[in-house]
Order: structure tokens, then sequence, then C-alpha cells
């Protein structure tokens, strides 16, 4: 077993990574191929363009810019796809909603029917967002999920939890961390997290 | 029947026969609706090879309610016909 799957036990508990998961993806692949429906190739390219730009650079870089830009930040609330695309990230496949945390209130997302996500703004997602154990926890529970990620909530901060079953895919604009006021919007965004784009961290 | 943000609503208690992204947990649950997203194919429809689009509302629910406990709340995007007026 490698390191990297000794960290990825810490959050699902080995439930997940020994699923036959690729032979599973490997399988509707062949069955696509064989109705007609796409060619090997047309797979791989999408992959391929899709991964090529997606990282959670994208979303730190906005979430930066809304710190130091109220009207950014404003357009960014209102219309997500909007903002992405003042910054260079057009043509989304989904709606952008982005929900800021504030002093009295927490987000966090997750997709509880399988593992919807802004992957665009954000890069591959983790390993523990599709698994069962955050799926159905934190809906339930996400004080507790929180905690295990290291973030401790005072009591009055309430946590709103946004469960992206649709069209919709949700990221999080986390609070501007404080002692950053003679950054630059490049520093602030080196410091932004793709888990406190989730909501499973604070910056 | 079309919702606006505040509208106190209920999730459909049914268990469909077929494919849906109405999840189990707010099923027969009463949530207040923040804002319509827009008009989207319907899931259910989709997978019969229908391109139906019906209003998708962002619905928010107590934990309390979802779950007997808990101070949370969580919010579901859910599209028309799951939906009754509460």
């Amino acid at each position: 077993m490698s390191e990297h799957d000794h960290a990825h036990d810490e959050h699902d508990e080995g439930e997940h990574h020994d699923l036959p998961v690729a032979a599973r993806v490997r399988r509707l692949e062949e069955r696509l191929i064989a109705a007609g429906l796409a060619t090997d190739e047309e797979i791989d390219a999408y992959l391929g363009k899709l991964y090529a730009s997606a990282s959670p650079v994208n979303g730190a870089r906005m979430a930066a810019r809304a710190w130091t830009d109220p009207g950014y930040r404003e357009l960014l609330l209102s219309d997500g796809n909007a903002a992405a695309a003042e910054l260079g990230f057009h043509d989304l496949s989904y709606q952008l909603r982005v929900v800021p945390n504030t002093p009295d209130t927490h987000n966090v997302i997750v997709c509880t029917l399988c593992s919807c996500y802004p992957v665009s703004l954000l890069g591959p997602s983790p390993g523990w967002y599709k698994s069962f154990a955050y799926r159905s926890r934190t809906v339930r529970e996400p004080r507790s999920v929180l905690a295990e990620f290291g973030v401790a909530l005072p009591e009055d901060v309430r946590i709103s939890v946004w469960d992206s079953t649709s069209e919709a895919r949700y990221m999080v604009l986390p609070v501007r961390p404080a002692g950053t006021a003679g950054m630059t919007v490049e520093e602030l965004a080196g410091l932004v997290t793709l888990n406190g784009l989730i909501g499973t961290a604070l910056i | 029947m079309s919702y606006a943000a505040g509208d106190r609503v209920r999730a459909r208690a049914g268990d469909p026969d077929h494919h849906t992204r109405l999840p189990r947990y707010v099923r027969g649950q009463a949530g207040d609706v923040v804002a319509r997203l827009g008009d989207w194919v319907l899931p259910d429809a989709s997978v019969a090879g229908l391109a139906t689009t019906e209003p998708c509302y962002a619905v928010r629910f107590a934990a309390a309610d979802l779950f007997g406990s808990g101070d949370h709340t969580v919010t579901v995007d859910l599209w028309e016909s799951y939906l009754e007026r509460a």
C-alpha cells in the first residue's frame, strides 16, 4: 500500500479505495463504444480537455479576487458563471453557485447521490469527496465531519450544507484570513486550498 | 405550480420505481425555497429518453426535521415535480 493510500484511508476508512471502480468505468466505456455512442478516442479527448485546465488554482484565483474587489465579489455571488468567465473560465457545463462563509455561517459542499462538483474550477475531486462516509455523514453530522478534517467551529457558527443534486455545482468562498491586508491578489490566491473551496478547511 | 423564494414546500414522499434525483432523506419533509435555479431536463424523464424540462429550486431543510437532531441546514436542489406546496 502506498503512502497515498494511507492518507486516503484516514477519511474513508478503507471502504472506497479497493472498490473495482476503474474496472466498472472501463466496462461502461466498453458499452458506450459497443453501442456506437462514443469512440475510445472521443472519450480520451474529452477527458484530456477536461483535466488539462481543471485545477483548484482556478477557484483560488476567483476567491482571492473576490476578497480584494467588492464588485467582483458581488458578481461571484449573484452570477458565478459570469464571474468565472471574467477570469477566463468560459462555458462551464453547469450553473456555478458560490456560497460565502461569514463569521456567522460556515458552508460545506457534498453530493449525496454521486459526486457532483465543479471540476473545471476545483480540479479532480478528492477520493474522500466520493466516499460513502463523506456523502452520507456530511448532511447528517457536518460538525463531526468537519472536526475530523481539523475544522473546529465555535458552537454559535451555523453550518449550511449544500447537497448538489442537479445541474448546479457549488463552491465555497472562504473568509479572508486576518493579517493579509498587505498581500497581493496573487499572494492571496496562494493561500486558498481545495478543501477551503469545498468547505472542509478554513483559510 | 411554480414556486418562489420563501415558499414553504414539501418533497414528495413516494418511492418511484424509476431513476430520480430526489434523495430519500428529504422525502416527505418540508423546507423553504431559497432560489429558483433554472429550467433543466428532469432526470426522471431523461432516462426515458425524454427532454422534459422543469424549474429546479434550491430548497433548504432543517436538520432537526430530517434527522431528529442537529442545528444545521441542508439545501438540496429539487425539480418542481418533486415538490408540493406545504
